[in-house]
């Protein structure tokens, strides 16, 4: 593919995906009657205007941000992880059952690397195993994955209905863990900042998840296995050739991948629920796809792809509250047309934008 | 002494000009069941006083808070609460703002300013399963549930103690849709599992399975047997096939919430709706008249009063111990 300039490829386009996308949307809140204008003054108000709205911003961004990196990481190596929910699932098991074993014996930071522990290493091999198939079996990973969310969700409702849950009490999930076991809220650090994020269950996975993007970066441009994992990407055939090993690339990948997305689960048990409930990822996993694409798999852009979802999420919730004309549904239309424009056809405006930027090809010069 | 009462007029002129809000359970508000009935009662509540109320549809549990909070803040009064998942949320807020009530539904949560609405719905499941032991003639009934959780099982549990105290030697088939929230949005798999059990014998097949359970009474419906439905009336999806109907009633509590709330008579603790309260009820209508026999009918109002009198006690699940009856 002819290369465009960095700045179109990671600026311009998405901006241009995002403004038809909105544009589209805006059209759709005038059918119904409302002014778009409003809406988005109150979608940014919801997700900037307060402090508590920031802290939900971030508390959702940080559940994108790691189930983002974890679709990224597998895309490098050419992966499609459709998993992450799943793993994340798994991932919420792991933490789960850490903070339940010892939080009537440790305080919150001595449990928290083991929750992190349990839930990266649940979410692991909830990634492996789709790897393994693929590499040794030839099972398309697209098709395993999805399946292993459908098999997580069973083996977690089987657990907490029949293992976990509080005899006597009929909600289904684990008793609550004991407050000492909760991760403490941001609240003092966004005080420095003179902002109040009230009730917002912001915590401390939020800087967790930005050293995990530091992280996948070292890992995938100033590693030699994340080399490998970029060459194995790009074409395996060459990297056979030059002695890199397909199987091993395909399960190592998509147990990082599983581990990332497992870790995201640590955000909901241990810093905002306190338990192992029912759909622990809420469908942050299936968002990871739409930020992996949108941030082009890179650790920035899916920061910045993350909070724009986490202000979808947020501002959204206050746009219902604030016009009740526009229903739940309405902002999962405009959340989903973001999608639609940002992640599956984020190539729209790809051949215009070569006529416009692409640089002359030496082809005519012979 | 004038003063005062003027000060108690003045502080209920206010309450009364306060709005209710609802916030309602994950799924939406027109889920066709749990949620959507909460709706019609807050509507009911409309039309009648001609007053306004708040409403919000969480897309996640983080949200419950959120939405709670805000009403509370808003001066909404009460807030109602819909389903199991918000009982730690209200608990929360509820001490925020303690001079705010708060309703949850279907969920005990603390606070001296919070009132739980439970139901008793293996009442009705009793009366459901005796109906059904009465028009069976093979001697087979079937029940699908939806989701395996607690609430299921004990309906379950319920519906073969009502069908053995008529026939002791009964054969009571118990399948759940599933484990994942999805086993309650599943008709395909409701008709299979019905048909399965149909197939073995049962001539009555109760479902208490959300959407699956559309599918249920269809299978039902199709093989010429009986279907039963659950929260609300289905009597009349398919007249003369579906015995009857175990009523939840949500709309009941939700508008007995709002209007509780106006005339001052709502009162913090819990709230348990049997039959005996009407919340809990089986719908007798054009449908299934001539499905209801004379003597069906008296056995199904000896042993309602029984229950409301206490002279039979259902096996409740959650404080009872394992089912007894299999």
């Amino acid at each position: 593919m002819t290369p465009l300039p960095r700045w179109v490829e990671y600026g311009l386009m998405p901006v241009l995906n995002l403004a038809l996308a909105f544009l589209l949307a805006g059209l759709v809140v005038l059918l119904i009657g409302e002014s778009p204008l409003e809406a988005v003054r109150h979608i940014i108000y919801g997700a900037f205007g307060y402090g508590e709205g920031i802290g939900f911003t971030l508390y959702y961004s940080t559940n994108f941000i790691l189930t983002g990196l974890a679709v990224a990481v597998a895309f490098h190596a050419a992966q499609f992880n459709i998993g992450a929910e799943g793993q994340a699932y798994l991932g919420g098991l792991g933490a789960g059952l850490a903070c339940l074993a010892l939080d009537r014996h440790l305080p919150w930071w001595a449990i928290l690397p083991f929750a992190m522990l349990g839930a990266m290493v649940f979410g692991m091999v909830w990634g492996a195993i789709p790897g393994w198939l693929q590499a040794r079996r030839g099972a398309h990973v697209v098709i395993t994955t999805i399946m292993f969310n459908f098999l997580a969700a069973s083996l977690m409702g089987y657990l907490i209905v029949n293992h976990l849950k509080v005899p006597g009490n009929a909600s289904v999930q684990s008793r609550t863990f004991e407050p000492g076991a909760r991760l403490p809220k941001l609240e003092e650090t966004m005080r420095l900042l003179g902002l109040d994020i009230g009730g917002a269950p912001l915590n401390i996975t939020f800087p967790i998840a930005l050293l995990a993007c530091l992280a996948v970066w070292i890992l995938i441009w100033r590693s030699k296995l994340g080399y490998e994992i970029r060459v194995f990407g790009a074409n395996p055939t060459a990297a056979r050739y030059a002695g890199i090993r397909g199987v091993r690339i395909t399960v190592t990948v998509m147990a990082i991948s599983g581990a990332l997305a497992g870790l995201m689960a640590v955000n909901p048990v241990m810093g905002e629920q306190n338990r192992i409930f029912l759909d622990i990822p809420g469908g942050a996993g299936f968002v990871g796809i739409a930020v992996a694409l949108m941030g082009r798999a890179h650790p920035l852009g899916i920061v910045l792809a993350a909070l724009l979802f986490g202000v979808l999420y947020q501002g959204g919730a206050e746009l219902a509250f604030e016009m009740p004309s526009i229903t739940r549904d309405m902002v999962v239309l405009i959340q989903g047309l973001a999608i639609l424009f940002a992640g599956a056809m984020e190539q729209l405006f790809r051949p215009a934008l070569l006529q416009l930027f692409a640089p002359r090809g030496p082809g005519r010069a012979g | 002494m004038r003063l005062l009462s003027l000060l108690a007029a003045i502080l209920a002129a206010q309450q009364a000009l306060a709005e209710p809000a609802v916030v309602y359970s994950i799924g939406g508000k027109f889920d066709a069941s749990f949620n959507q009935a909460a709706w019609v009662g807050a509507e009911r509540f409309r039309t009648e006083t001609g007053q306004g109320y708040a409403e919000f549809e969480p897309e996640s549990v983080a949200q419950f808070e959120q939405a709670l909070r805000r009403f509370a803040r808003a001066g909404n009064d009460p807030v109602v609460a819909i389903g199991f998942l918000q009982a730690d949320a209200v608990t929360k807020v509820a001490a925020e703002f303690p001079d705010r009530r708060f309703t949850i539904i279907d969920m005990v949560a603390e606070g001296p300013n919070v009132q739980s609405v439970v139901f008793r719905e293996h009442e009705g499941a009793y009366l459901a399963g005796l109906m059904a032991a009465m028009a069976s003639r093979t001697g087979r009934i079937g029940f699908v549930g939806g989701m395996d959780i607690p609430l299921i099982r004990r309906f379950a549990c319920a519906y073969a103690q009502g069908a053995r105290s008529v026939n002791p030697a009964i054969e009571v088939y118990v399948a759940m849709t599933g484990d994942t929230p999805a086993a309650f949005a599943d008709p395909v798999r409701g008709a299979e599992i019905a048909r399965g059990q149909i197939d073995r014998g049962a001539d009555v097949v109760m479902q208490a399975a959300g959407g699956t359970g559309v599918g249920v009474l269809q299978a039902a419906a199709e093989a010429g047997v009986l279907g039963i439905g659950t929260d609300s009336n289905q009597n009349g999806l398919h007249p003369g096939h579906v015995l009857t109907s175990v009523l939840k009633r949500i709309d009941v509590a939700v508008h007995g919430a709002f209007t509780a709330a106006q005339d001052g008579s709502w009162k913090p603790g819990v709230r348990s709706l049997g039959l005996a309260e009407g919340g809990i009820g089986i719908a007798l209508d054009e449908h299934n008249r001539p499905l209801v026999t004379p003597r069906m009918a008296a056995a199904l109002r000896e042993a309602s009063d029984a229950i409301a009198t206490g002279r039979i006690r259902v096996h409740d699940l959650y404080t009872d111990g394992p089912c007894p009856w299999g």
